[in-house]
């Protein structure tokens, strides 16, 4: 294998590997709060967090661009503030990947937080548990099938992130250039055995972890 | 525990990082240039021509659709040259003052041909698409590819653009047309000659456009507003306009402006 296809690896997995923690910890709070709480607009939250698994990527690269460019509402004074862009960057490619595999993480873990005893959970009120201990200690374990396949569906997600990604990090040989990145770019250019080598890599690597997303969510409990 | 460990692990890889980007930053004379895709491998290999002649100095590329990387470039990213495919993302750029003035340039054309999968015999040329053999036609779509535009001029000059309009199956960008013909999908199809060139035991370029038969195919480079390193990204550009430069990119079927 040559450099730039392990470049790629190792960037595709460190940028599924950081939007996956972040997507976790936001995902769960999200989730817990969709799932338990009830307020007004609850499902126009849900529906916002929600929209980028339907929307083009490209569109959601164009959002964050708006938002996150130098010229950007929040970017720009980022920019001026510290003379530093997202753009162009792998933290930029981590941002995509967030954002698209977000929800993801809150649609499952939603889900199986909602289908969780409600007489379990009223048992821990009673023993006088408070909301924190009672999602620590009883409803985030018992949904943990859900969230542990959330996470692995966002990481799987996260590493197959292309259109929004191209947009807000670019496509730089060396930098930026995920797998997906440097497939579209190895078959735009007509270097079809080294795009097809990825190819092959990149559906293995994805194949292995929603085999194991199955596996967990199976055993789990 | 076990998850406080994987907590300070992350924070210390992502701290790597972060100091790795900055010492990046300190690295001067160095560009990006944001180029269509169909120019990878010509200003790849001009790219590392300009870091062997200009030693210290890097050249880093961005590569995607002409109208991606005008709205990356209105966004704000650290963009230090600009090539794009079609004149109309570089007349944008210019009209909101997003180019330095005066270093706008062409610095390649490049031809529009009829392609057909090696097999096919009976294709000779652009008015041989009337035959009623012909069923599929590969163009990309005028509305949005500059390519399907320039192939729609063509048949209009061959005087064929209402016999073969039933025919056409639009892509949505031009290495779309490509690959349906390698693949069979589709009878003949147009494309640049850059793109046939790409995959040449699979197509044979059947028929080349008249020059008066479309708006030619120029491409524009030029620098960036907000650059740090002017210097740097001018002489990029002049290095693509020598003679240099310009044998790399006939190498890859680019003709002169």
């Amino acid at each position: 294998m040559d450099t730039g296809t392990l470049f790629s690896m190792r960037l595709s997995l460190q940028v599924a590997t950081v939007a996956t923690f972040f997507v976790v910890i936001i995902g769960i709070c999200v989730a817990y709060l969709l799932a338990r709480q009830n307020f007004r607009g609850k499902e126009i939250v849900d529906m916002l967090f929600t929209l980028p698994l339907v929307l083009p990527p490209t569109v959601i690269g164009y959002y964050l661009i708006v938002i996150f460019g130098r010229n950007g509402l929040i970017g720009k004074t980022i920019y001026e503030w510290t003379g530093f862009t997202i753009m162009f960057t792998w933290y930029a490619a981590a941002l995509a990947s967030f954002v698209v595999a977000l929800p993801l993480m809150i649609k499952t873990t939603r889900a199986s937080i909602e289908s969780v005893d409600r007489n379990l959970i009223n048992a821990s009120y009673t023993l006088g548990n408070g909301e924190l201990v009672t999602a620590f200690k009883v409803i985030l374990p018992l949904a943990k099938k859900g969230v542990i396949a959330g996470a692995v569906l966002s990481f799987a997600r996260a590493m197959g992130e292309f259109g929004a990604t191209l947009m807000l990090a670019g496509n730089i040989p060396g930098k930026t250039d995920t797998m997906p990145l440097a497939i579209y770019s190895l078959a735009s250019s007509g270097e079809w055995t080294q795009a097809h080598t990825m190819v092959i890599l990149l559906t293995i690597m994805s194949g292995v972890f929603l085999y194991l997303a199955n596996v967990y969510s199976k055993r789990g409990t | 525990m076990k998850s406080r460990y994987l907590f300070i692990v992350l924070l210390l890889v992502s701290l790597f990082f972060i100091q790795q980007s900055i010492a990046a930053a300190e690295k001067t004379q160095e560009i990006t240039v944001s180029a269509a895709i169909s120019l990878k491998n010509a200003f790849e290999e001009i790219g590392k021509l300009y870091e062997t002649k200009n030693k210290g100095s890097k050249v880093s590329f961005n590569f995607g659709a002409s109208g991606d990387l005008m709205r990356q470039i209105e966004g704000g990213a650290p963009v230090d040259v600009f090539a794009s495919a079609a004149q109309k993302d570089m007349d944008e750029a210019d009209k909101k003052g997003f180019l330095v003035s005066g270093s706008r340039a062409d610095f390649a054309a490049n031809t529009v041909v009829l392609i057909t999968s090696s097999a096919k015999a009976s294709i000779k040329s652009f008015v041989d698409l009337n035959a009623d053999s012909v069923k599929k036609i590969g163009v990309g779509n005028p509305k949005t590819v500059p390519a399907g535009r320039y192939a729609e001029e063509v048949f209009t000059h061959f005087n064929i653009l209402d016999a073969v309009r039933d025919r056409l199956v639009l892509t949505e960008n031009v290495r779309q047309v490509l690959d349906y013909v390698v693949r069979g999908e589709v009878d003949a199809g147009v494309v640049y000659a850059t793109d046939a060139m790409t995959r040449p035991k699979e197509v044979s370029i059947v028929a080349t456009a008249p020059e008066q038969s479309h708006k030619p195919v120029v491409y524009p480079v030029a620098v960036v507003k907000g650059t740090k390193n002017e210097t740097t990204a001018k002489a990029f550009i002049a290095l693509v306009l020598s003679a240099e430069g310009q044998t790399i990119l006939a190498k890859y079927g680019f003709r002169k402006p």
